[in-house]
């Protein structure tokens, strides 16, 4: 090794260490908290599939279809959610699904419920907007594994830190697609808004969002998306459901049992996909 | 005339730099040196314009102006760098450059209402929805917002269409929901930024008679924008004309054509047809300029073909024409008069060039006479008189 690159070497900066560091401060220090928000949320998380899986499936697959006939108003969506859901039946894959489903809707409207307001301050304070960026950037491109390991070692295993890493995932592209939204109001109608006295508030509700609104409900349908792609790791940390499946057919080879768990996941990607275009070339 | 809206020496420049720019707006640099020296954009500078109550005045000028950047500071969509815009607010005069956001907010609410270019329609909303805004904003209740929005698109002839969406509806169309939701609030003062320009020109038309018909009606203070010398012309009791964000000439319509401030006012004007402004008023000669011959008796014409005589009263005792007496008829009834009495035409301050015209081509141009409301002769109009206000010499 040529000497330059061998001093650099020698002075490694300890980013690793200081890492392992920081996280080992956080364990030692507020481990009783973050156990008992694991504990709480896990409780929750599994208190939500175990009421679900007590509705006899073809039942609960009747009540999905019947939300997505009131949410679109169309028919062979309706039928088709609920064919879609007998076929994962069929697979005897419901109670996996099932939990899958949880995990997905909790942590795409947990998500929302953080991303919508960043995004909507973001698009008010560039300031904030290009500060916000570059974590944005860090959140969605650091690979899934890093993080895989410090929140398991903070929330232990379970279905609580999968929720928490699919949540962290998902955040960015809530936060972009509002601040998109929201940034894209036509100057000329927020101007109308100012001319006739709206308040800061006013105009967000009456002006800002309802134009928004389109490219917000597009973020939903993406986070629950990403949600559905993120169950398969949160399965390596213990979170349960058709991600698991899928890893114990990578485990023991199992291509018939990677594959219906593996279309099972389609089949309930297209289903929330579906029923979550709302406002997207809808009501106009 | 009470006042109501008031510029008093606006200055408005968009950029970091406000005081550099200002003091460059003081020694009267234009507005590529501002830019160039300070990065700033210069949006008008010094403007004094002074709006009466129930006036339409029309700021006029090229893009880039400054026209729409003026109308703007009257509700504070553009911020005032120096100087007042004090508006009418009831019995109180309030400075927009320096009232706190509540006094704002209550004039743009109850105040001063706007019509947009672009018309600002909220496309999720429908007809009814949208003419419904301002009220909606101000907290006015649900039945009564009802009412008033219902009054306001009978007024536009827009009722069959309440529930529709806004982007169903024609561009002349969505600007009628524009002036709806405008005349909805019951502002007494109407900012108009090129309301009718995105309308193609026969629409554009049918828009201004309508506004001005609606005008007639609801009185309001109007201040319009425009770079249409026509529209301008056609609507405005006032005419500003703007250049580089400075204000060249302000005036009647009449005084704009007739009496053109500088060379780009003149090219302004020049394709601007004079007998769509000129009034009988503009072009005649006042009484007391005329050829005065004894015994009350008044030469009309240079030529000495017509002559009145003229009471105490100021009133017209009796007509000669060539020598022989003739007798006098108001020109608004010349298409009823048979050619062969001798007559002399007269018109009132507001009557028309081109009956004017029309009186003096009947007459075999002799000249006519302009009285005032209460009938007493104030001056006459001779064929060169027409001549050299249509030629503008």
């Amino acid at each position: 090794m040529d000497p330059i690159s061998q001093f650099m070497v020698d002075h490694k900066i300890p980013i690793g260490a200081w890492g392992k560091a920081f996280f080992g401060f956080l364990t030692d220090n507020f481990d009783t908290i973050f156990r008992a928000f694991s504990n709480g949320l896990n409780f929750i998380l599994d208190g939500l599939v175990n009421v679900l899986l007590l509705v006899p499936p073809v039942l609960l697959a009747l009540v999905i279809a019947v939300i997505a006939w009131l949410l679109q108003r169309s028919r062979p969506l309706a039928i088709g959610v609920f064919l879609g859901l007998i076929f994962i039946i069929n697979q005897n894959l419901w109670k996996q699904t099932v939990q899958t489903l949880v995990l997905v809707v909790a942590a795409a409207a947990m998500a929302m419920a953080i991303g919508v307001p960043l995004g909507i301050w973001a698009a008010h304070k560039p300031k904030v907007y290009r500060i916000m960026l570059p974590v944005l950037d860090l959140m969605q491109t650091l690979p899934t594994f890093v993080y895989l390991i410090p929140v398991l070692t903070l929330f232990g295993l379970g279905n609580a830190p999968g929720l928490i890493v699919t949540i962290i995932f998902v955040i960015p592209t809530a936060v972009r697609l509002t601040h998109l939204g929201v940034v894209s109001v036509p100057k000329s109608i927020i101007e109308a808004g100012e001319a006739f006295g709206a308040t800061k508030s006013q105009l967000l509700w009456k002006v800002e969002l309802p134009s928004a609104l389109p490219t917000i409900m597009a973020g939903l349908t993406q986070s629950i998306m990403l949600s559905l792609s993120m169950v398969v790791f949160a399965a390596l940390i213990g979170a349960g459901g058709l991600g698991t499946e899928i890893n114990r057919a990578l485990g023991s080879r199992r291509i018939d049992l990677g594959l219906e768990a593996g279309l099972a996941i389609v089949v309930l990607a297209i289903v929330l996909d579906r029923m979550t275009r709302i406002g997207v070339g809808g009501k106009k | 005339m009470t006042v109501a809206v008031d510029f008093k020496n606006v200055d408005i420049v968009f950029g970091a730099d406000q005081a550099g720019s200002l003091a460059m707006i003081d020694k009267g640099a234009t507005r590529a040196e501002i830019l160039e020296k300070t990065g700033n954009v210069l949006g008008c500078a010094g403007a004094s314009l002074t709006v009466h109550e129930g006036e339409i005045s029309v700021l006029m000028g090229l893009s880039g102006s400054g026209k729409s950047t003026l109308l703007r500071a009257v509700n504070r969509l553009n911020v005032v760098s120096r100087g007042q815009v004090l508006v009418k607010d009831g019995d109180k005069i309030v400075d927009v450059v320096t009232c706190d956001e509540p006094t704002l907010r209550r004039l743009r609410q109850k105040q001063v209402a706007m019509v947009f270019q672009q018309f600002g329609l909220l496309p999720w909303r429908t007809v009814e929805e949208n003419v419904g805004l301002g009220l909606e904003l101000a907290g006015v209740p649900d039945a009564e917002r009802k009412e008033r929005v219902h009054r306001q698109l009978k007024l536009v002839n827009l009722d069959q269409w309440s529930k529709k969406y806004a982007h169903e509806l024609s561009g002349g169309m969505q600007q009628r929901v524009g002036l709806a939701r405008a005349f909805a609030t019951e502002a007494p003062i109407l900012l108009m930024d090129e309301p009718f320009s995105a309308l193609d020109p026969l629409i554009r038309t049918k828009l201004q008679d309508e506004l001005l018909q609606l005008q007639a009606e609801l009185k309001k203070t109007i201040i319009f924008v425009s770079h249409d010398l026509e529209e301008a012309l056609k609507i405005g009791s006032h005419i500003t004309i703007m250049e580089g964000g400075r204000i060249v000439q302000t005036g009647a319509p009449e005084d704009i054509v007739l009496r053109p401030a500088n060379d780009y006012v003149r090219d302004f004007i020049a394709n601007v047809n004079p007998l769509s402004v000129l009034t009988a008023w503009n072009v005649m000669r006042d009484s007391r300029d005329l050829d005065h011959g004894d015994n009350g008796w008044v030469w009309l014409d240079r030529r000495k073909t017509t002559r009145f005589k003229i009471d105490d009263h100021g009133l017209v005792a009796a007509a000669e024409r060539d020598g022989k007496p003739a007798v006098w008829v108001s020109c608004a009834d010349v298409e009823a008069q048979s050619e062969e009495a001798a007559q002399v035409f007269w018109a009132n301050p507001g009557t028309s060039l081109k009956t004017v015209m029309l009186a003096m081509h009947r007459s075999q141009t002799a000249p006519v006479a302009l009285f005032d409301d209460q009938s007493r002769f104030v001056g006459a109009i001779g064929i060169r008189d027409v001549l050299s206000a249509v030629l503008r010499r």
